[in-house]
């Protein structure tokens, strides 16, 4: 691998950008699980382990499934993030393998939030 | 031929005809027929709706009432009520996404609402297993900014001119530091990370690094150039294994890219970055006994009169910056001085001492409700972050004390919810920023237990090296136990005072320097609720086992309890008698006052006073 120069790094955001931030043609949907030492003591393995079963049992090609670290709100784990193309991200807490299952025919396949597990909508502020 | 009243078009796509949508076509002809609405209702397949996940699908026209997810049991009821009675059924409709429904907006909540993310400013956002996430949310520009258009001195200067101080625990001017480690006389330099985060229910570094790896990698490729090292190393506590296990990729993959390594962005400019594990002992997050134990020695700490600045690791001059000191570098690099300096309190252009700036992550733990990870401007009042942000202590509960700064910070009381949180602010109540830690203590919080529990860890994780730390801290315990067996005295506050002075003046590195301030701020600010352990021999919270009385209340007993007697059987003493569905009772000069049977009554018969 060569080294990068700071015309790589412009790149490599504009592909990333492309493949999973949601934008034409790449993914109709994203699902982030939360996965910090708090979210997988909580059971996060089983959310992403059940949300890996449904988009095989659905055969689903446009759903992205991701991790990322610890949202901040450890005592509300598991957590994670359902983002549909052209809507604001929505923040699910507390997850059970029923519930995530759930938000995925409701939400990630059917467009509707599912409101009594969802804590928020929108992104925190970054300075 | 008369027209149809309704059309119902069900989606034949492949996604719904895999879950069987016709057989719903078909359920929904045979009902229809069997209603007699067959001349008023066709049911016609459409192509596909493109909601393949909501299947099977149908649409009524001309309502234009979308039902999904149908099943067969689902369609007589369907066809009675909305072709039948004209009533679409809600159970079954689709929604669409703008009039549903009521989720708040992440700024409408206050946990969110009152955090302004800078050290943080990936967290959830970027998969930490994945370097190009990091370089999309604009990673590695920092560093390519400092690389390639900047001097040392200039980096320095900027950092210095931000304000930023240590996040780890001293809150030392970073610039500062990094300037008297460059002018240090020696080679090599190193520079280091400090990942040991000893405070126990403190989690900021383990969550930065889990969750944004690279940017404490970034900060230490800053931090080198500055003041002129190839070699890094950070030092990562043993129970941090998931931590650990980001950094190796996050370093593997930064090498393969070459933001690690030889030539970086082909500036001739080298720096890499190596793993050394701890064995999780507090005082191993002290400077020096960090470095000692890096280099494979006991982790004992020395003397502070010898700056590591200048004789750190192996003897040469070595940079050690907390984990989201490190963080917080590219941030500053890339928004640049003036925001930063907006963000806190106080004027740091004359004096890198003179202001809190930027914001500080905090764990927040204990008797609170939103348990977590929060990142605030400095200056936003301890009853912002208790009540707003972390929305108040449970179960309505009646909030006692914060403690902040760690097991070797302070105990503030309820009058100084208001206090700014800023370094000196801290400081002068008598506790301190430390890296970050706080908990949160309520109405059922004994204070003189608390600070026997903290004292507890700091005397566990004395090292023994130097003897006011070692035998103070261990005198300081036991008073604090005799106080709460109820056999202390009136001298015995004056005795925990002054040895928490000694201990504080005499010990070597700041474990000892701190350890007494749990004690001396419980002391500040909750001295009557010793007095009261000493003079009537009582806990107010009930804590502390030794002062209650345990009763037993006969009317409970029996008609809540039925006489059950666990109690009696769980008495290690057996002194508690009774029968079968009779009151039972405590021989109280039998009773050692362990609390089983408080523990163990499900019918709150047994009574402390
Ligand atoms: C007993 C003791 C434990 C410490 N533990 C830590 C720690 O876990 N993490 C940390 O960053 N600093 C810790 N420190 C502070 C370090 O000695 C040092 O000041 C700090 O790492 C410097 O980085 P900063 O200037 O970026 O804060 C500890 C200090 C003492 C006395």
């Amino acid at each position: 691998m060569p080294k990068l120069s700071i015309e790589d790094l412009e790149k490599i955001s504009e592909r990333v950008r492309r493949t999973t931030l949601l934008r034409e043609g790449a993914g109709r949907a994203k699902v982030t699980v939360h996965m910090g030492t708090c979210g997988i003591a909580a059971g996060s393995r089983k959310i992403i382990d059940t949300l890996l079963r449904l988009v095989e049992e659905q055969d689903v090609k446009d759903v992205i499934l991701t991790t990322s670290g610890c949202a901040g709100l450890c005592s509300r784990e598991p957590m994670a993030t359902v983002e549909l193309l052209q809507e604001a991200p929505v923040k699910y807490v507390d997850l059970t393998e029923d519930k995530i299952r759930r938000i995925f025919l409701e939400h990630v396949l059917g467009g509707r939030p599912v409101q009594e597990y969802a804590l928020a909508v929108g992104s925190e502020r970054t300075q | 031929m008369k027209p149809y009243r309704a059309n119902v078009m069900v989606c034949a796509g492949t996604g719904c005809v895999s879950n069987h949508s016709l057989e719903i076509k078909k359920a929904f002809e045979e009902e229809i027929q069997k209603r007699g609405l067959a001349d008023e209702v066709q049911v016609v397949t459409t192509g596909c709706n493109g909601f393949c996940g909501a299947g099977p699908i149908a649409v009524v026209q001309p309502d234009g009432i979308f039902y999904q997810l149908l099943k067969i049991k689902d369609i007589p009821y369907l066809v009675e009520e909305h072709l039948l009675k004209g009533r679409p059924v809600p159970r079954l409709m689709y929604v669409p996404p703008e009039e549903k429904i009521h989720i708040p907006k992440m700024n409408d909540i206050a946990f969110f609402k009152g955090q302004m993310l800078v050290a943080l400013r990936n967290r959830g956002m970027i998969d930490p297993e994945n370097i190009d996430d990091y370089i999309a949310r604009d990673g590695y520009r920092a560093s390519a900014k400092v690389l390639t258009t900047m001097t040392p001195d200039e980096v320095i200067q900027m950092i210095e001119a931000s304000g930023l101080r240590g996040r780890g625990g001293g809150g030392f001017p970073t610039g500062v530091k990094w300037e008297s480690c460059r002018k240090a006389k020696g080679e090599p330099r190193y520079v280091i990370c400090n990942a040991d985060e000893g405070d126990p229910g403190a989690f900021m570094d383990r969550s930065i690094i889990e969750g944004d790896p690279h940017s404490v990698l970034e900060g230490m490729v800053i931090g080198a150039f500055a003041v002129g090292s190839s070699e890094g190393y950070i030092y990562v506590r043993q129970e941090y294994p998931l931590a650990r296990e980001r950094l190796v990729i996050a370093i593997n993959q930064a090498r393969e890219y070459g933001l690690l390594g030889d030539d970086i962005f082909g500036t001739g400019f080298k720096f890499d970055v190596d793993i050394r594990r701890g064995a999780g002992a507090f005082v191993c997050g002290e400077s020096t006994a960090l470095m000692a134990s890096v280099e494979g020695r006991v982790g004992e700490p020395r003397a502070k009169y010898i700056h590591t600045v200048e004789h750190g690791l192996w003897n040469k001059p070595t940079c050690l910056n907390n984990v989201e000191t490190w963080a917080t570098i590219p941030a500053i690099i890339m928004r640049g001085v003036d925001w930063f300096t907006s963000i806190g309190t106080g004027d740091v252009s004359e004096n890198p001492w003179g202001g809190s700036k930027g914001t500080k992550v905090f764990s927040v733990a204990g008797k609170i409700n939103n348990t977590g990870l929060v990142e605030v401007p400095m200056g936003i009042t301890l009853r912002e972050i208790i009540f707003d942000v972390g929305g108040g202590v449970p179960k309505g509960k009646k909030f006692k004390a914060v403690q902040t700064g760690g097991p070797s910070g302070g105990f503030l009381a309820a009058e100084l919810l208001d206090l700014q949180v800023d370094y000196e602010q801290l400081t002068e109540a008598g506790s301190m920023m430390g890296s970050g830690g706080m908990v949160i203590m309520d109405e059922d919080n004994c204070m003189v237990d608390m600070a026997k529990y903290f004292l507890t860890f700091t005397q566990d994780e004395s090292c023994g090296k130097c003897a006011p730390c070692r035998e103070g801290t261990l005198r300081m315990l036991q008073i604090l136990q005799r106080i709460t067996d109820g056999k202390g005295t009136e001298e015995d506050l004056v005795l925990l005072e002054d040895l928490s002075h000694y201990v504080i003046d005499s010990s070597l590195c700041a474990l000892g320097g701190s350890a007494p301030n749990p004690v001396l701020t419980t002391l500040r600010y909750f001295r009557e609720e010793y007095e009261v352990h000493i003079r009537d021999k009582k806990c107010p919270a009930r804590v502390c086992r030794q002062l209650n009385v345990y009763t037993i209340d006969p009317n409970l007993c029996v008609t809540k309890g039925h006489g059950c007697g666990v109690c009696r059987a769980q008495c290690p003493e057996k002194a508690i008698v009774g029968e079968k569905n009779k009151a039972h009772s405590v021989i109280q000069d039998a009773c050692k006052k362990c609390g089983v049977c408080y523990d163990v009554c499900k019918f709150d018969a047994i009574q402390i006073s």
